[in-house]
This record gives C-alpha cells, sequence and structure tokens, in this order.
C-alpha cells in the first residue's frame, strides 16, 4: 500500500480531486457505453419478438375466421 | 484457410461467435481493468516529480492508445470493405467509430484533467492533446459522414474511403503537430517523461491497457450484433433467434 | 469490346486530349458564371477584415498574426468553393457522362480539379500581397506568404476534391464538407504559417518550402484516385 490511511489515499496529497475526477468520468462514461450497447440489443430483439408474435396472432386470427366460415357452411345440408 | 475467410464474413457464424465470446471477454476485461487500476491507484509507488497525479496514467494510457488503435482498426476493415466487400468489415466500422470517438473524448478529458496539478493549466496546446483532438474530429467526420448517407452500401463504402484518406493524414498531422509545437514553445511538458518506469508503475499500466482492449473487444461484439441484427431483420435466422429467445 | 475500347483510349481521345478538354470545359463554364468566381475572393478578403475589427488593429498584433489570418481565411474560402467543384455536372448529368468515358476517371478528376484551382486558388494568392500589406506584413514575409499559398492552395484543392465527391448529393453537403476536410486541411495550415513564421524569424525557408511541396505532391498523386473512387460511391448512390 502506497498511502498510510484512507484519508490519505482520498486525499492523494492534494491531488485527490483531480485523481478521482478523471476516475469517476472515465468509469462513469465506460458503464454508460457499455449499457447502452447492452440495451441497445435487446431493444432490437425485444421488437422483433413483438412483431413476429403480432403476426402469429394475425395469422391465427385469420384461421380462425376461416374456420368460422366453414362451421356457418355446415347446417346447410 | 479460404472457408475460414468465407465463415468470417457471415454474419450468422459471427453472431453466434460472439455471443459465446463475450462473457469471456467481459469477465477477463473486468478483472484486468480492475486490478489494473486498483494496483495503480493503491499500491504502485508514488511519481517522485509529479506526486501522485501521475495515478490518471492508469486510464488516460489505456484510453489514448485504444482511441488510436480502434482507428488503425478501422482502416484495416476499410481496406477489406472496399475490397473484398466483406459485410462484417463495413459492420466493425460502423459499430466501433462512436466508441473511439468516446475513447478519444475520455483520453482528452483525463488529458486536461491532469495538466491541471502538472502543467498549472486545464489545456495546453501540447503536440499528442493537439493531434488527440484532430483525431477526436477524424472520427466526427466519419460518423456524420456514415449517418448523412442513406443507402446502406454506399454509406459503408463512403465512411472506407474517408477513413482510409484519415489514416494516411495521421502520420502527417501528428508530425506537422510536433513541429507546430517546438515551433510555437520550447519542448517542457511531458506528461510521461521516464521511458524506465519501474516494473511496480507499469505492470499495472500494462494490465489496464490489456483489460480496456478486452472490454474494447466485447463492446465492438454486442455492438456489431445490433447492427448485424438491424441489417438481417428479414433473414430466417433472425427469425428463429428471436424466436428461441421467447421462451 | 475491348479491342473497340482500347481504340477509343488510344487514338480516338488522348488521355492529355481528354484531361485538357475537361479542363477547358471547366474553365469555360466558369466564366459564365463570374459571380461565382468572385464570391470566394470576397469571403476571402471579408475574413480578413474581421480580425482587424473582431481582435485588434494594433500594428504588432497584426504583424504577428496577419500571416496566419491570411491562411485560414484562404482555407475557409477554398472550403466555401469547393461545393461547387462537382455540383453543377452532377446535376445536369455531365458527371456521369465522365465516369463512363474510357480514359481512367483520376485524371478527368486531376483536371477538373487543377481548373478549380485556377478558378478559387490562383486569385487568392494574386490577392494576398494587396492584404498582406493592410494585415502589415513586411516585404519579405509577404513574398514567403504568396509562395507556401502557392504551393499550399492546390494542395487544399485536391484534398477538397475527395470531401467533395464524398458528400456530393447529400443534404447539408457544405456542412458536412466543412467538417470531413477541416482536419485533413490542418497540416497544409500548419506548415504554411509556419514557414512565414520561419521567414519573419529571418530563418532559411527552402527546406520548409520542400517540405510543402513534397506535400502537395503527395496530395497530387493519392488525392485523385480517392476523389475518384468517392465519386463512383457517390453516383451509385443516387
Amino acid at each position: 500500500m502506497a498511502f498510510e490511511s484512507l484519508s490519505a489515499f482520498i486525499a492523494m496529497e492534494g491531488h485527490g480531486p483531480y485523481v478521482w475526477t478523471c476516475y469517476a468520468v472515465f468509469f462513469l462514461c465506460l458503464v454508460a457505453l457499455m449499457l447502452q450497447s447492452l440495451r441497445r440489443r435487446r431493444a432490437l430483439l425485444d421488437e422483433y419478438r413483438r412483431a413476429l408474435a403480432q403476426r402469429d396472432r394475425a395469422a391465427r386470427d385469420n384461421a380462425r375466421t376461416a374456420a368460422t366460415f366453414t362451421r356457418v357452411d355446415v347446417p346447410q345440408d | 484457410m479460404w472457408q475460414f475467410f468465407h465463415k468470417l464474413g457471415s454474419p450468422k457464424w459471427f453472431y453466434g461467435i460472439a455471443t459465446r465470446l463475450m462473457p469471456w471477454l467481459l469477465a477477463a476485461g473486468a478483472l484486468l481493468l480492475l486490478s489494473g487500476v486498483v494496483w495503480g491507484l493503491a499500491f504502485a509507488p508514488k511519481d517522485y516529480l509529479q506526486g501522485n497525479s501521475y495515478r490518471i496514467i492508469y486510464i488516460h494510457v489505456p484510453a489514448a492508445f485504444l482511441a488510436q488503435s480502434a482507428y488503425i482498426m478501422m482502416a484495416v476493415a476499410a481496406v477489406v470493405t472496399l475490397v473484398w466487400r466483406m459485410k462484417l468489415a463495413d459492420v466493425f466500422v460502423k459499430a466501433v467509430a462512436p466508441v473511439g470517438l468516446w475513447l478519444t473524448f475520455l483520453a482528452l478529458f483525463t488529458g486536461a484533467v491532469w495538466g491541471k496539478p502538472t502543467w498549472g493549466t486545464w489545456w495546453v496546446w501540447d503536440a499528442r492533446l493537439t493531434s488527440m483532438l484532430i483525431l477526436l474530429f477524424l472520427y466526427g467526420g466519419v460518423i456524420a459522414l456514415g449517418r448523412a448517407i442513406s443507402d446502406e452500401k454506399s454509406a459503408a463504402r463512403a465512411t472506407a474511403v474517408l477513413v482510409l484518406v484519415g489514416v494516411v493524414n495521421i502520420p502527417i498531422i501528428k508530425y506537422s503537430v510536433e513541429w507546430w509545437n517546438t515551433l510555437h514553445q520550447p519542448a517542457t511538458f511531458k506528461l510521461t517523461e521516464k521511458p524506465s518506469m519501474p516494473p511496480e508503475m507499469w505492470v499495472p499500466l500494462l494490465l489496464s491497457v490489456l483489460g480496456l482492449y478486452l472490454i474494447f473487444g466485447w463492446l465492438a461484439c454486442i455492438r456489431m450484433q445490433s447492427e448485424i441484427l438491424i441489417r438481417e431483420s428479414r433473414t430466417r435466422w433472425v427469425r428463429e433467434l428471436v424466436m428461441a429467445g421467447r421462451n | 469490346m475491348t479491342e473497340h475500347r482500347r481504340r477509343l483510349a488510344s487514338s480516338d481521345v488522348g488521355l492529355l486530349a481528354a484531361m485538357k478538354a475537361v479542363f477547358l470545359r471547366d474553365l469555360r463554364v466558369a466564366f459564365r458564371q463570374r459571380q461565382d468566381l468572385v464570391n470566394p475572393l470576397l469571403f476571402f478578403v471579408m475574413v480578413v477584415t474581421l480580425f482587424p475589427l473582431g481582435v485588434s488593429p494594433e500594428v504588432s498584433f497584426l504583424r504577428e498574426a496577419g500571416a496566419g489570418i491570411l491562411w485560414v481565411a484562404a482555407l475557409l474560402s477554398v472550403l466555401l468553393s469547393l461545393d461547387h467543384l462537382f455540383r453543377h455536372d452532377y446535376d445536369d448529368g455531365t458527371l456521369e457522362q465522365l465516369v463512363l468515358q474510357p480514359q481512367p476517371l483520376f485524371l478527368l478528376v486531376l483536371a477538373k480539379t487543377l481548373a478549380h484551382w485556377m478558378l478559387t486558388g490562383l486569385p487568392l494568392v494574386l490577392l494576398a500581397p494587396v492584404l498582406g500589406v493592410m494585415v502589415h506584413q513586411p516585404g519579405n514575409s509577404i513574398a514567403v506568404l504568396c509562395l507556401t499559398l502557392l504551393i499550399g492552395t492546390p494542395a487544399l484543392s485536391l484534398i477538397g476534391a475527395i470531401g467533395a465527391a464524398l458528400t456530393l448529393g447529400l443534404r447539408s453537403a457544405g456542412v458536412l464538407l466543412s467538417l470531413l476536410i477541416i482536419p485533413l486541411y490542418i497540416p497544409v495550415l500548419i506548415f504554411g504559417t509556419g514557414t512565414v513564421a520561419a521567414a519573419a524569424e529571418g530563418a532559411p525557408v527552402g527546406g520548409h518550402l520542400a517540405l510543402m511541396a513534397a506535400f502537395l505532391v503527395l496530395a497530387l498523386t493519392l488525392a485523385p484516385f480517392a476523389a475518384a473512387s468517392a465519386l463512383r460511391i457517390s453516383l451509385s448512390n443516387s
């Protein structure tokens, strides 16, 4: 350990504000960039999933209406 | 060899490989970066000239290093785009350019904050800071051009040309800025004076550079995946991927 | 087909003849629209005027900063004129015909760029001594300044041609063009003003001028290729 106490570590002999600002901004930006990239991929996947689900539902609805058509047809004979 | 090359061009193959690779990249990168930073902050000895402010080096140098090598990687990808028209290469350029821009900004920011205790001022028109600023402009130009062209294929090829023109210019810019710097002020300021750093100082630096490299790899992978998803949204494999993720 | 092409390239219209034709045509078209020729020059003079008004009319300040001011103003007015380099030909379809010519496109681009320099860069160089006197430059500095502009402005036109070709047909092409090109102009600016500064201190400038000439030769050999491929990309875009 290059420092004698935690307060000495934080103060860094007066250079503390500079060092800690740098580290804070660096990790903030890095983590924000990583989170944004993760979230973008997830948003894309979610969007496609929703679109697919909608298409599936539309297809199922179509199938059902077709089925009711045939059932209406049945009593005729 | 050629089969591998062919596979490398296939977005589907890359997506799968990236998914498998990414946890490792993230874990190893975070471990290396954090251990390098903790070692550098708490355990490395104090610099006898600059005192403790030199500890900024453990993030400044990795950011600056990656900002520059990301541009070189983009240039390699640009050659591949123009010569072989490989889809993945241009996906790489598009995905990585914003990351490079951020890293350049971080290198500049940490450099400026480091300059305050060392030189007594936030900004010095030092050769290295100035050429990093110009690198920031180059990244900005690449991103702006890519966004301005609506057609995907011509956007890719136009940015590839711009990246290559930039990479030819980078050594010239560097040389000219250094020449200008010596012309205007005596060469007094240097961020890292001693090439003979003791190992307690440079080993943590090496760790954090490697760590940021791996995290950069992770970022490149995930951003390329997003870009691939956009471009291939109508293909069957993307549909299957989305379906598989549903349940 | 190839036979036909070869004949077209070799005998019917030679390379130099084609370049000359493109060059002369651009000059002729430009002289029909004189206002476009005068605008960059007016801009040049106005930007230079802003500095004594905006910063200081002191002789000491102007003597020190004058060369830099002239260089920045020249750079900006070249930048302003670049939008015209391919724009008209793009709008009326001439450019597509140019691309279809059997002659290599980069040579035709080179001819167009040289014409552009004759129409903007050269007048700037000729105007520079007058403005140099107005910003209190000593005679020796003015001579060196004109020499650096003479070597530097062709490089500006050549590098700018790449940007003009890349941004052809885009919305807000003008601003984008500046964003792309200004970073690439920085070395020319540095060497141009550095040479004048060295001359003002009485140092020999032969080496500096040779360096600038080397930069110009590099731009002359590489930029037309980049601009030609950028043109093809932009044309396939539309």
